[in-house]
This record gives structure tokens, sequence and C-alpha cells, in this order.
């Protein structure tokens, strides 16, 4: 069975390009293909961090494919710009525009030349996202990407602040990243940042553009700043930090998702290095706070079989976690093809790597299930999509990650640092004990 | 109405303002953040209840992931239609063609799962790479003996609406191709019902206390071989017409089967659905059959609708959902619970669709067509809406505005069709729209 996919572990290149596009200040995404890419993907994020989506579309029709999208890329600018008034269009192709070839820097280029000296014309970002090229994780990488490349400018002077790229996390761990980083009287400016856009307040008037996002300016700003931090260890082959290293000799220092104490300590210490101050005490005391928490649930979780999924990055996030507080990662999935998860796993978890891990990319969930009808699991740690292969097994599911659909608060999930960690193996320790509770014959009141 | 894009004028009118009749069925304008979707969604939402049949998607990842379990289109048997299959294509295929893959693809699920047909759909990029998706399903169908059926609803050859047509020409390719049910003299195909949670259960058994024979589904719980043997049924009774109008037309003109349509939500469109079914039976049991029904149903029904009757007096609804049948009815149905609907609008309705939809509107009502949240939030704040009713897409409009929400989408899990519906709709709205949560905002 390998020449189709059923129930595919991943999403494709222009949503995850839209994730990152929500994070820059005033913009409008808008899709160069048909109406159905914008539409689908809309409703997707918007079950997931239910919150006014607003992403255009050029909408293809049948001539267009045929002699070409520039009437329709024209009248789409034209229509968001009325409606809109964005101060950023950030466009990704879809797989129809670029299997007719076509040139969508050549469009911006062209609308900007007619339309020079025009009040208000929007700054036009693009990032190439064709989605038989790789996942939703490689398009949200390609437009943090594209959008620093587009920006990044190094007219002025050199400065200490810093560039923070943040990788696909929630809204609520963007605060917290936000939180610690202003913590060290570091001056980041962290990109993406959709904290606000794709988790607003309940609002008095209606705001076309949601508010928040990182502002151009601040990404204009990044070839000057003193040192770019990346979040993840499997990106694209090329990502937003090594070109401003190349490009601009801005260092990048790459680490992991800060998830666990080993891959936080990583990331405190890193802080800590860069701006020559102390981790302060706060975070000394959540990690200990921390410590103290896994002492109180190491019981529950020791030798716990856990199948984690999702995106490279978080599988090995979540991986080193597991690992870390005593229970067996029995798979790790990702529909992504880098080739480099399981490299990445062993190098990360050091001696704390099993060699009972079955590691899988460019895996669907059918085929995951597959390998889990022989490792019996004993819970899901990844996406609700899990849910009905859980349901089935009945083992629980531990809801992280991209999408969530079937619950309420996905935005506000939090596992980055230690606190974030702290709330994520009350979560994990708690649907455990649900479990075992609801299974018992007499049910009781101590654990 | 700042920003509003002036190209859209004839599709948005004020009922007792302007003199002019709404435009309906143009292409969406570029730009314009539609709320539709393409002709690969209309004809896999359509095809998609058809439980024991694989539904194969032929194109990059996105068009399946998007589409997975997307409906709440419950099955009383099979689940097939709940799995997402996708050839996954790649940029090899891109550059030396999918065919190869989608023949392998066919063949292998077709052994695995024994499904009773396969609809193929080709996505946007199928013909730009020049795969010849009917020859690879005409090849598989001789190969495998099952109906091997490709839907080329390319996304770009239009809206959402094209897709619907596309799908009906897939099923009528599959009525007629078989004879082997047992069919009652008294029997009816139902058309245009998803049987979202349950509903189509809930009809069923209306219909079973009248003494009809539901023949086959289509789509809702549907089955190939009740397909199949569709073209014996005495009438076809449609809903959503803006989805099966054309299937019925096509079986009208191929079996000389005739229809009717109706809808099945709010009181006086379910019980008139039920009459006219046993009105062209001609048979006074059946009629006699069908008003004891209604009377027991509404025995119990009425003075259940009370009380959210007198809570929702005088609030006022928008109405933004994909057809104009449904938007009708969900006026009557909101009247009858005391709520005025202020604002009405659809995804895909057409003049005729749409003159039907102004006569029962009350003046001041905002009408419009192939809407987007710009209009849609400015909609609500110049009427002072209490209620939207829509899909995913418009809930966080409603929301963020501090309004209430009622989902009528095909995601939902709550019957909102027939009696028992229209009681689960009237507390749904009540509890929506009365929450407290309201009041805290500032």
């Amino acid at each position: 069975m390998n020449a189709s996919s059923c129930n595919a572990c991943k999403q494709c290149m222009p949503l995850g390009a839209c994730i990152a596009f929500k994070g820059i200040e005033g913009v409008l995404p808008m899709l160069h293909g048909s109406q159905g890419c914008a539409t689908y993907i809309r409703r997707y994020l918007i079950s997931h961090f239910r919150e006014p989506i607003d992403i255009a579309s050029s909408n293809f029709s049948e001539e267009t494919t045929i002699f070409g999208g520039n009437k329709n890329f024209n009248t789409g600018i034209d229509n968001i710009i009325s409606q809109y008034h964005p101060s950023v269009i950030a466009i990704a192709s879809t797989c129809l525009s670029e299997t007719i070839g076509e040139d969508v820097q050549y469009l911006i280029n062209e609308y900007k030349s007619i339309h020079a000296g025009m009040a208000g014309l929007p700054e036009m970002i693009f990032a190439s996202t064709p989605s038989y090229q790789g996942t939703h994780y490689e398009g949200f990488h390609e437009a943090v990407y594209a959008v620093v490349k587009a920006l990044a400018n190094e007219r002025g002077k050199v400065g200490k602040h810093l560039n923070l790229f943040s990788n696909l996390i929630s809204p609520e761990d963007i605060r917290h990243l936000k939180e610690i980083v202003s913590d060290f009287k570091l001056d980041a400016m962290l990109f993406p940042d959709y904290s606000d856009t794709l988790d607003g307040t309940s609002w008095d008037v209606y705001h076309r553009i949601s508010q928040g996002g990182t502002p151009i300016e601040a990404v204009r700003k990044s070839a000057l700043a003193s040192l770019s931090i990346e979040l993840g260890y499997i990106l694209t082959a090329q990502s937003a930090g090594d070109y401003l290293q190349e490009r601009f000799d801005v260092v990048c220092r790459k680490t992991g998702l800060p998830v666990g104490i080993m891959e936080s300590d990583k990331f405190f210490d890193l802080l800590s290095a860069v701006s020559n101050r102390p981790v302060p005490e706060k975070y000394v005391k959540q990690r200990g706070r921390l410590v103290d928490l896994y002492i109180d649930g190491h019981k529950y979780v020791s030798g716990k079989r856990a199948v984690i999924y999702g995106e490279e990055d978080l599988v090995v996030a979540l991986t080193a976690f597991a690992a870390e507080i005593g229970m067996k990662p029995v798979l790790c999935a990702t529909g992504g093809e880098s080739g480099k998860l399981e490299k990445t796993l062993r190098d990360v978890l050091g001696d704390l790597y099993s060699g009972e891990i079955t590691v899988g990319q460019g895996m669907s969930f059918e085929r995951m299930e597959k390998e889990m009808n022989n490792l019996q699991p004993d819970l899901m740690i990844g996406n609700s999509k899990g849910y009905y292969i859980a349901r089935k097994m009945d083992i629980p599911i531990v809801r992280v990650g991209f999408p969530v659909h079937d619950r309420i608060g996905a935005q506000h999930m939090k596992m980055l640092g230690y606190e974030g960690t702290g709330m994520l193996f009350e979560q994990i320790v708690n649907a455990l004990l649900e479990h075992k509770q609801r299974k018992s014959p007499v049910g009781y009141q101590y654990m | 109405m700042t920003g509003f894009l002036k190209d859209r004028e004839g599709q948005i009118l004020t009922k007792g303002v302007d003199p002019r009749s709404l435009v309906g069925g143009k292409p969406s304008l570029a730009g314009s953040v539609s709320q539709r979707a393409c002709v690969f969604c209309g004809s896999r939402v359509v095809l998609y209840p058809i439980a024991d049949a694989l539904h194969l998607v032929h194109g990059p990842i996105g068009c399946a992931a998007y589409t997975w379990d997307i409906r709440g289109a419950m099955s009383s048997g099979p689940e097939l239609h709940r799995s997402s299959f996708s050839t996954d294509l790649r940029e090899k295929h891109v550059i030396f063609g999918g065919e190869k893959q989608l023949y392998q693809a066919l063949d292998e699920l077709i052994d695995k799962y024994q499904p009773k047909a396969a609809f193929v759909y080709s996505t946007c990029i199928v013909g730009v790479i020049g795969d010849d998706v009917q020859s690879v399903c005409k090849r598989m169908e001789a190969k495998k003996g099952i109906p091997v059926i490709a839907v080329m609803a390319e996304g770009f050859q239009g809206s959402k609406k094209d897709g619907y047509r596309i799908a009906c020409d897939a099923i009528a390719g599959l009525i007629g191709t078989d004879d082997s049910k047992d069919v009652s003299p008294v029997s009816i195909n139902i058309l245009g019902d998803f049987n979202l949670a349950g509903e189509l259960w809930m009809l069923a058994g209306y219909y079973k206390r009248m003494g009809v024979q539901i023949l086959a589904s289509i789509t809702g719980d549907g089955r190939v071989q009740d397909i199949r043997n569709a073209h014996r049924a005495s009438l076809n009774v449609v809903q959503c017409s803006g989805s099966m109008i054309y299937l019925a037309k096509t079986m009208k003109e191929r079996f000389g089967i005739p229809f009717i349509k109706v809808s099945y939500f709010g009181i006086e469109d379910m019980s008139d659905a039920l009459y006219e079914v046993a009105k062209f039976f001609t048979d006074e049991e059946i009629m006699d059959k069908a008003r004891e029904l209604v009377k027991s149903e509404l025995t119990t029904l009425l003075p259940a609708l009370e009380p959210y009757r007198i809570a929702l007096k005088g609030k006022k609804a928008a109405i933004y959902v994909g057809g104009a049948f449904k938007a009708i009815s969900l006026v009557k149905a909101l009247r009858l619970i005391g709520v005025k609907t202020v604002i009405a609008g659809t995804q895909t309705g057409n003049a005729e669709d749409y003159t039907l939809l102004e006569a029962i509107c009350d003046d001041g009502c905002i009408l419009v067509d192939d809407s987007n949240p710009v209009e849609l939030s400015e909609f609500v704040k110049q009427t002072g809406a209490d209620l939207f009713i829509g899909g995913v897409k418009e809930r966080p409009i409603a929301y963020k505005l501090g309004i209430g929400f009622c989902d009528h989408n095909h995601e939902r899990k709550l019957a909102l069709a027939g009696y028992e519906g229209m009681l689960n709709f009237a507390r749904e709205v009540y509890e929506t729209v009365t929450s407290p949560v309201w009041r805290l905002k500032r």
C-alpha cells in the first residue's frame, strides 16, 4: 500500500504559509489559485483558532488557467485594498498557479510599477508554496523565510536587538516566549507573532484586519540584529535565520522547541549567555516546581508507551520530554519527509534514546494505526486528528499542536518553558489517571 | 458601507427600498474574500455520504486533508466515506504525470476495501498535468467489475454549484444499472438530505408511518446498490434543491420520474413535504396517515415551542447559508419562534431563488448574494441582529460582534430537520441568544 495516502498527517503548504502570514501586522493574506484553497484553509484554521481569518483568493477560472493569472491577480489586489486597506498583502502560491508557471514576483513588480506613487500602496510579499513540494510545516517556514527575505534591510546601525524565530507554536506559547525574553531584558523581534491576530479579545467594533502581529519595521531591522535564535532543529533547507546569517552576518543559534527540562534548559542557558544575565529567579523557581511536579507524577507515567506525532520539531520536543519523565516513546510519527527526524531524535535524546522507538516519516494516520496495532501503546500525544485511533483502541489522547478541531481552547495550549511543560505534564498524568479511574470496577477517591 | 466592492452592487439589496431584483449566480470576484468554496468542494460534499463507495481524491494532499470527515453525515452501516484517500501527488508526478499513481492507488484500494463503487475526484492540477482520469477509471472498472466514476471537478472550473452538477452527473451514471431491489408501488427517492446528525432516519420514520417506502436516499446514508435501483421509484422528493435539482430533472427525462421540491426545516415546510408526497400518491389512506402524523407531532411540539417563542419575541436574525431553499425555510422557522429575519443571504442562490426569498422576507431585510466578512459584519452592525445562522466561517463574525450563533452547515452534530429538529433549533437559538455571557462584554 503506497500509491495513496489514507487520512494524512499533514496539510498543504499554503495553509502553513497563511498561519505565518497572520503574524505580520496589518496583513491580509492572498492565495494565488482557486477560490476553494482560500475557503478550505479559512475553515480549517477557524476551526482551530476560532477567530475571524480572512484570506483572499485570486479566484482562478478556466480562462485564468489557460491564459494566466495576471488579470485576476490585479483585480484581487485592487479589491483587497479597497475592502481592507492592509499595510501588507502576503501572497502564497498554490499547486495550480505553480503548475501553470505563474511568476508571482513578476506580477507584484508589475502591479507596483503601474501603481507607483499611489497613496497607501501596501507592501507585497510572496512565498512559493506549491502543495506538492511539502507539508504545511514547510509552507510555514517558507513564508517566514520569504517575509524576512523581502523585508530585511541593512540600512541603519547594527543594534543590540535579536531575532526570535519561534516556529509553529500556539498563541499562548508566543506570549510566554515574549514574557521570557523580556524577563531577560532582551529586545527581541519575535516572528511570526500571531498571538493577538489568532487569539484576540472580544471586540467592541469589527476589525477587518485583526490587531497585532510583528510590525514590518521590526522585520526590516532583522538584518541589523546582533543575533537570531531559531527554534527547531528541522526546518526547511533554508530558513530565515540561515538567510540572515549568510546575507547579513547575523549569527543564527538554533535550539529545539523548549519542551521538558532538558530542552528548556538549553533555551534558558542560551538566553542567559546572550543577555549576560543569570536565569531570573522566577524561572529558577518554575524549574524547581516542575521537577517537584515530575516527582509527584513520575509513577503514573513510568514505562507508559506513548505514540507521538505531528510536525517534526514538535515530535522531537515531545519525545525528549516524554523520555525524560520516564515514558517509553514507541512510535514517533510525522507527515513530513525531511529525512532528519530519526537522527535528530538520536542526537537530542542521547542516552535516553531507546532502540524500541519506531520512527516514521511521511506517515498517514492509517499507517500509524497499523503500526500501533503491534505496539500496544498506552496513550497518544498529538493533534486531534488522531482521536479516531485513540477511540478505536480505547486509549487516552492528549491533544497538543495543530490542528485541534474537537475541543475549544487550542490557542491557549501552553507547553513551552518550564511553566508550559508543567501544564502539559499535568494534562498527560491526568489523562492517564482519568482513563484508569474510568476503567476501575470500583472507582476510588484517592490515587 | 465603506469599502464595499462596486462590482457587487447588484448582489445586495434592501427589501422595500431597492425596487430591482437581486442578481445571483455570478462568479466570485478575485480578492472579494467570498465565503464560497470551489467546484471540487461542491462535488465532494454531495457524494461524500455514499458510505460503501471509495472516494479517492486525485491531487496533492490539501483537497483530501480538508475534506476528511468534513460532514456529520451518518451511516447505518459501512463507514468507508469517513476516511480520506488521496494520491498525494508530488513534484515528480507534476512533471511526469500522475496516471500511473492513480491506477495503482485504485488497484490497491479497491482490493483492500472492496467498495461497491469508486469515485475519483480530479483536482485543479490534474488536467493541467495532462492526466487522463477518465481512461484510468474505465480501465479500472473493466478490471475490478465495479463502477469507477471520474468526477471531473477541477476547482477552477466555476464555483461550488458547478460541482453539484458534476456530482449529479456522477450519480446519474449509476442510476438504472441494477433492478434487484424489491420496490413497493408507493416508493420515493429522497434527494438532497445528507443524514446530518441522523436527520434522514427521522424523515424515514415519518414516511414509514405513512406507508411510503424510501427506495434510495441520495446521498445521506447512501448505498451504491440503492442508487443503482433508484430509477424504479415513483417519485423524487428533492430537498436542498440547489444541489439536487439537476439530478431530479435528469431522472425525469431519462426515466419519467416526476419530482417535487420540499424542505424539512420548520413545521410548515416539513408538514407540506409530507402532504405533498401523500397527495402525489392519491391515496386517502396515506393522506389520513400524514394528517394524523402531523397532528400528533404538533400536539407535543407546539406547546414545547411556546416558552422559546415568548423568550425570543422581537429578536432579529441574520441568515447566511449555502442554498436559498434553506434560507427560505429558516425565515419561516424563525418567524414561528418570534424571530424576525433582517439579513438573508446565500452562497449559491440564483435570480429565481432570490425572488422567492425576497417575497417571504419583511421590508427592510437586507438580501445578499455571495457575500463576504466585510459586508456581513457591516450588515450585522447596521441591522442590530441578535443572532447569526451560518457555518463555521460565519461563526467568528457573530462571536466577535457579540451576538448569538447557530450552526446550520454540514459539520453540525445537532439534528435540525423535522419536528424534533424544530425543537432542537428553537432550543439552540434560545440558548445562544439569551446566554448571560453577552452581558459581560465591554
